[in-house]
């Protein structure tokens, strides 16, 4: 070997590589390598400069990536050649401060396999300590209350470091290097049981918890992002006291398993669901439950599909462990209100639900809720992106060039903070019109802009003017506003999430949202980018008789599509038995226009064939209809519905044809069952007939699916094999949900688009 | 122009455009009434326009409604109510039978209400540009007590009362058109309110403002009051007067009784420490026999108002901009 040349080089990383182990890495990869130089922390990211030969330092700068710890998210790397100073050895520099701030912070992390192993090894000084984390896993977004990001900036600050941790702390070769949450059982959190009045229950609380449970009572655990009630999943008695007490009479509640053999017994978990099941996000996987599941029916009411989370903190992986059988988490509120995250609040609020407290003194900062998946062709389709996923940003191909917040929708409320390539979408607010969920929003405004020093120049926000998002973005007059439709925002959040800018034909079906012409829309084909839309078709509009009782009582829908369908001549069906008493007037009701205004809505054509069918006539939560409509579809039906839907105004007469269908199929007395079959392959082929008549007017090749139906995973995939048979290119959802949580990110970068192309034309 | 709910909508234009226009002191307080210092005395003065479809209704017409509306906005502001002017615009072919009808419902509205009609107008209009007959009433009354009542004077810690059941006088009109097939027990509960206005003042000097809930229902009332005092108003939904029969049918109709209009109830901001009092006085009288404390003012969130419901989670009633429209998917 000749003479080799020695180079030096600087290296930038950026993304979030704070708080998640890399200087550490750094120093042990450059150690590795045999390079010299130092690496620090800056309000930029990470800094690094090496020095050594070109072929080394080229294998360096691969791996910063390529090997990045776990809860690492590498966006960039640059580098920029330097000259070599000779200096040997590697060091970690102390961080360099300064003004702005571009340093993310991590999302809250399941507990790592190291942390998992102490936690079980008695001879660790961890062991059995249920707030035992790392540079790799543990609480961070939840705890974190102002930058820059290291311990007195977050609610670990109340807790002084002990001799041990603060040497771990400080040792660059250990792997709480400046973990900023470290903690042992001589220093940190303590765990305490209390008892639904406020008396300390003596003994080891963990212990007793359990024991708790075993016997079938409700016990309210303190975890990442709030408080949660937990009782037995196999004690039916014990699940339907939960119900009551919480008033949450039908909406599945999630179950933890304590392992994947565990999760194994109770739903099929395929290939593709591990990962989601057992990585450092942990969110609730909706999977097929197993018919010898051992849960009790009141878990999950007709309902074929189970959600099930594994453990996620210490505590988790102690209590599920230690209990032996699955157990039903659910958020630790009364239905309708948010989680209860505050320690005084949550004893007020759910000392009538819960037995008994199993809390501790950390507190959290920001309530998150966990997050919900399905899973589509291996992929996420998101229901609820929060804790786990937020607050990591979504790195976009095109810029945002002034900040924007977008303030959402009004249900399932997330709002976004956009600056640079990145949009942070929130976590999961919720309803808004619940007061407490109102100031959540705007507190988490308050604290996201902060951290993420987003000073917002344009606010964008939904056309509704009753939703409350949209109410508080009128209120701010410093800043430019901008207006966005919500199906609109649907379909270019499904671009955002695939980084792409369209044109597509978007496909947006959901419940309710505002339309440009005053009506509720829902159904609807738009040919639309990131700037604009043409609405090219949709559902023709159906009354909604008496508004929002509409959609509490699906029968009234079908009561008004059935009018629409058949008028004075509606032939004798069930639904309108059961529902006589009210059924005409509901029906003057519809004609006359008083509180019934009309929709294009898929959701609500959803409500009325679910209620025509006898599923739901009234629902207790949002969606519920529908839900029935897809669990009760039979797998082993190949049949569908043909309707017209390409008309001058595609799609617009689909609604009552399918209705008609579902009619004719349900007097000749074909089984429910195999109906929700048909009519979900007859809407997905109405769409691919729609798509077909657009993309001749058009020439567009490319749909993208939104809105909340598209939760939906059997339409979902009907529509996918529909249109990729006959050639369309399709995009799904995979990081934000289809729902209206996915409008904040569909707001942000409408706003921007418009922005670039008034700026540019 | 958007439809005069009595929301947000209506409210922007009064501001927009009148206030605007006419700007001054008084005008500025948009209270029901002006209260005018004339000759060593006080004097309340109001005007208002009656436009309602059908124009007969259970309980009550246009011309109760026209006379009992001008002395509620008289009373509200704490006067006794004494004259009246009255204008009317006829559309070409309205039936006479109906307008004898009215004006005889006016006369003995305002004998009840011990005010007298004493000057008018008539102007007829061709026929389609006006639906049957319009009237304007426009009132004078006199103050006789010391009394200053203004969103000013409201502090957290009052107690929030109404002096009836509501929702009555809005729901009997919309069942009225006959377009929906639904049978209910309800009337207008058109009424003058003055009696009850002076009953509750001898018994509670600490009155701090009374409104008519006309227009937007007892929703819109408190949230003007929010707005204006700076403070929050925290219903209590379980304590807020309802009749079984409205109940009924505004579930049907998918409505919310708190903004259904009335027309023969007032809600009243009191001193806490005089709440009792205050319904006392009001159940003595025969039209405040349900009066109730539904709720209480309180320092935060200012300017909204929250309802405890009956689950115990605290929703926003805010103020609609126009229709209610479902914000909910
Ligand atoms: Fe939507
Ligand atoms: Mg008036
Ligand atoms: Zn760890
Ligand atoms: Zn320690």
């Amino acid at each position: 070997m000749g003479p080799v040349a020695v180079e030096r080089i600087h290296v930038r990383v950026e993304g979030i590589v704070q708080g998640v182990g890399f200087r550490p890495f750094v120093h042990a990869l450059a150690t590795r390598y045999d390079l010299a130089g130092f690496v620090g922390n800056d309000t930029g990211g990470v800094f690094v400069e090496v020095e050594g030969d070109g072929d080394r330092l080229a294998a360096f700068v691969a791996d910063l990536s390529r090997r990045a710890p776990a809860l690492a998210q590498v966006e960039r790397v640059s580098t920029e050649t330097v000259a070599p100073t000779g200096q040997p050895g590697f060091a970690i520099v102390a961080s360099v401060t300064g003004a702005g701030r571009d340093v993310l912070i991590s999302p809250d992390t399941a507990t790592c396999p190291d942390c998992l192993a102490e936690l079980s090894d008695p001879t660790d000084r961890r062991h059995g300590y249920p707030f035992t984390n790392c540079t790799n896993c543990g609480p961070r977004f939840t705890i974190v209350t102002d930058v820059p990001y290291d311990r007195r900036a977050t609610t670990m600050a109340a807790f002084p470091l002990c001799a041990g941790c603060a040497a771990e702390y400080a040792d660059p070769g250990d792997r709480r290097f400046h973990a900023e949450p470290v903690c042992c059982p001589a220093c940190g959190p303590t765990l305490r049981l209390v008892t639904a009045d406020g008396y300390a229950v003596p003994g080891d609380p963990l212990d007793v918890a359990v024991r708790w449970l075993r016997d079938g009572r409700i016990v309210a655990v303190k975890g990442l992002g709030g408080y949660h009630l937990a009782t037995r999943a196999d004690d039916e008695p014990a699940v339907a006291a939960l119900r009551s007490r919480k008033r949450r009479e039908e909406k599945p509640f999630a179950v933890l398993a304590a392992d994947l053999p565990a999760a194994r017994a109770l739903v099929d978990v395929s290939p593709e669901a591990v990962p989601v099941l057992t990585g450092a996000r942990r969110p609730v996987v909706l999977l097929p439950r197993r018919p010898d599941a051992r849960v009790a029916a009141s878990v999950a009411p007709d309902n074929r599909d189970l959600g099930v989370l594994l453990p996620y903190t210490p505590l988790h992986h102690l209590l599920a462990g230690r209990l032996g059988v699955p157990m039903v988490l659910t958020s630790g509120n009364a239905s309708d209100e948010p989680i209860a995250h505050r320690d005084d609040d949550a004893r007020e609020r759910l000392a009538g639900i819960a037995d008994g407290f199993l809390t501790h003194d950390r507190r959290i900062h920001v309530r998150t809720d966990d997050s919900v998946v399905r899973l589509f062709r291996g992929r996420e389709l998101p229901v609820r992106r929060s804790r786990g996923y937020v607050p990591a940003p979504l790195t976009l191909p095109w810029p945002f060039d002034r900040p924007v917040l977008a303030c959402g929708a009004e249900l399932k409320n997330t709002f976004c903070l956009a600056k640079g390539r990145r949009a942070f979408v929130s976590h999961h607010v919720g309803d808004l019109e619940n007061y407490e969920t109102l100031r959540a929003f705007t507190d988490g405004i308050a604290h996201l802009s902060r951290l993420f020093d987003v000073r917002p120049q344009v606010v964008a926000h939904d056309l509704h003017p009753e939703y409350l998002s949209t109410k508080y973005a009128l209120h701010r007059d410093d800043v430019d506003l901008v207006g966005v439709q919500h199906h609109h925002a649907h379909i270019a959040s499904c671009l955002a999430d695939n980084g792409e800018p369209g044109p597509v034909i978007g496909v947006a079906f959901d419940g309710l949202g505002y339309g440009e012409d005053g009506t509720l829309w829902g159904g609807e084909l738009l040919a639309a980018d990131l700037t604009g839309y043409e609405r090219v078709g949709h559902l023709d509009a159906v009354p909604m008789p008496g508004g929002a009782a509409a959609v509490r009582e699906p029968w009234r829908m079908a009561a008004a599509y059935l009018d629409e369908v058949y008028g004075d001549a509606v032939p004798d069906l069930a639904v309108a038995r059961r529902n006589e008493r009210r059924w005409p007037a509901v029906v003057a009701l519809a004609r006359s226009g008083t509180n019934s205004p009309r929709t294009s809505s898929v959701g609500r054509l959803f409500d009325a064939v679910s209620a025509i069918l006898g599923l739901r006539d009234r629902v207790t939560y949002e969606g519920q209809a529908a839900v029935a409509l897809e669990q009760r579809a039979r797998p082993d039906e190949r049949g569908g519905y043909r309707v017209d839907a390409s008309g001058p105004v595609p799609l617009a007469d689909a609604g009552r044809q399918l209705v008609r269908c579902v009619v004719d199929d349900l007097r000749a007395g074909v089984d429910p069952g195999r109906i929700a079959a048909r009519f979900h392959d007859g809407l997905a082929d109405a769409v691919v007939r729609a798509a077909e008549a657009v993309r001749e007017a058009t020439g567009l090749t490319d749909v993208a699916l939104s809105g909340g139906v598209f939760q939906n995973v059997l339409l979902l995939d009907r529509v996918v094999r529909g249109l990729e048979g006959e050639g369309f290119r399709v995009l799904v959802h995979s990081r934000v949900p289809p729902n209206d949580g996915g409008i904040s990110l569909g707001q942000a970068v409408v706003a921007a688009a418009r922005h670039r192309t008034d700026g540019s034309g | 122009l958007a439809h005069g709910a009595g929301g947000k909508a209506s409210r922007t234009l009064v501001e927009a455009v009148f206030v605007e226009a006419f700007r001054n002191p008084i005008l500025e307080t948009l209270d029901d009434a002006a209260v005018l210092a004339v000759a060593g005395g006080r004097l309340a003065f109001t005007t208002d326009s009656y436009v309602v479809s059908p124009l007969f209704f259970p309980g009550g017409d246009i011309g109760d409604l026209a006379v009992n509306g001008t002395v509620n906005d008289l009373a509200v502001s704490g006067a006794r109510p004494l004259y009246l002017a009255a204008g009317f615009i006829l559309e070409e072919g309205f039936p006479v039978a109906d307008l004898l009808r009215i004006t005889a419902s006016m006369a003995a509205a305002a004998q009840r209400a011990d005010v007298r009609v004493v000057t008018g107008d008539t102007k007829v209009v061709q026929r389609g540009r006006g639906d049957g007959c319009y009237v304007t009433t426009t009132g004078v009354g006199v103050l006789e007590r010391p009394v200053t009542l203004g969103a000013a004077h409201v502090r957290p810690g009052d107690a929030v009362v109404v002096s009836g059941p509501i929702g009555d006088h809005g729901v009997t009109v919309m069942l009225a058109r006959g377009e929906l097939d639904i049978e209910a027990d309800i009337s207008s509960d058109t009424a003058p309110l003055h009696g009850l206005v002076s009953a509750l003042l001898d018994a509670a000097p600490g009155v701090r403002l009374l409104r008519d809930a006309t227009r937007g229902g007892v929703a819109t009332v408190l949230n003007e009051v929010a707005r204006a005092a700076g403070v929050a108003v925290v219903v209590d939904e379980a304590a807020v007067p309802v009749r079984p029969a409205v109940t009924g049918a505004c579930e049907l109709l998918g409505i919310d009784p708190l903004y259904v209009a009335c027309e023969g109830r007032f809600v009243a901001v009191v001193d806490g420490a005089q709440a009792q009092a205050a319904v006392a006085a009001l159940r003595d009288h025969p039209l405040g026999a349900d009066a109730s404390v539904i709720g209480h003012v309180a320092a935060d969130p200012a300017g909204l108002v929250l309802l405890r419901t009956a689950f115990g989670g605290t929703r926003v009633v805010d103020m609609l901009v126009g229709d209610p429209l479902p914000r909910i998917c």
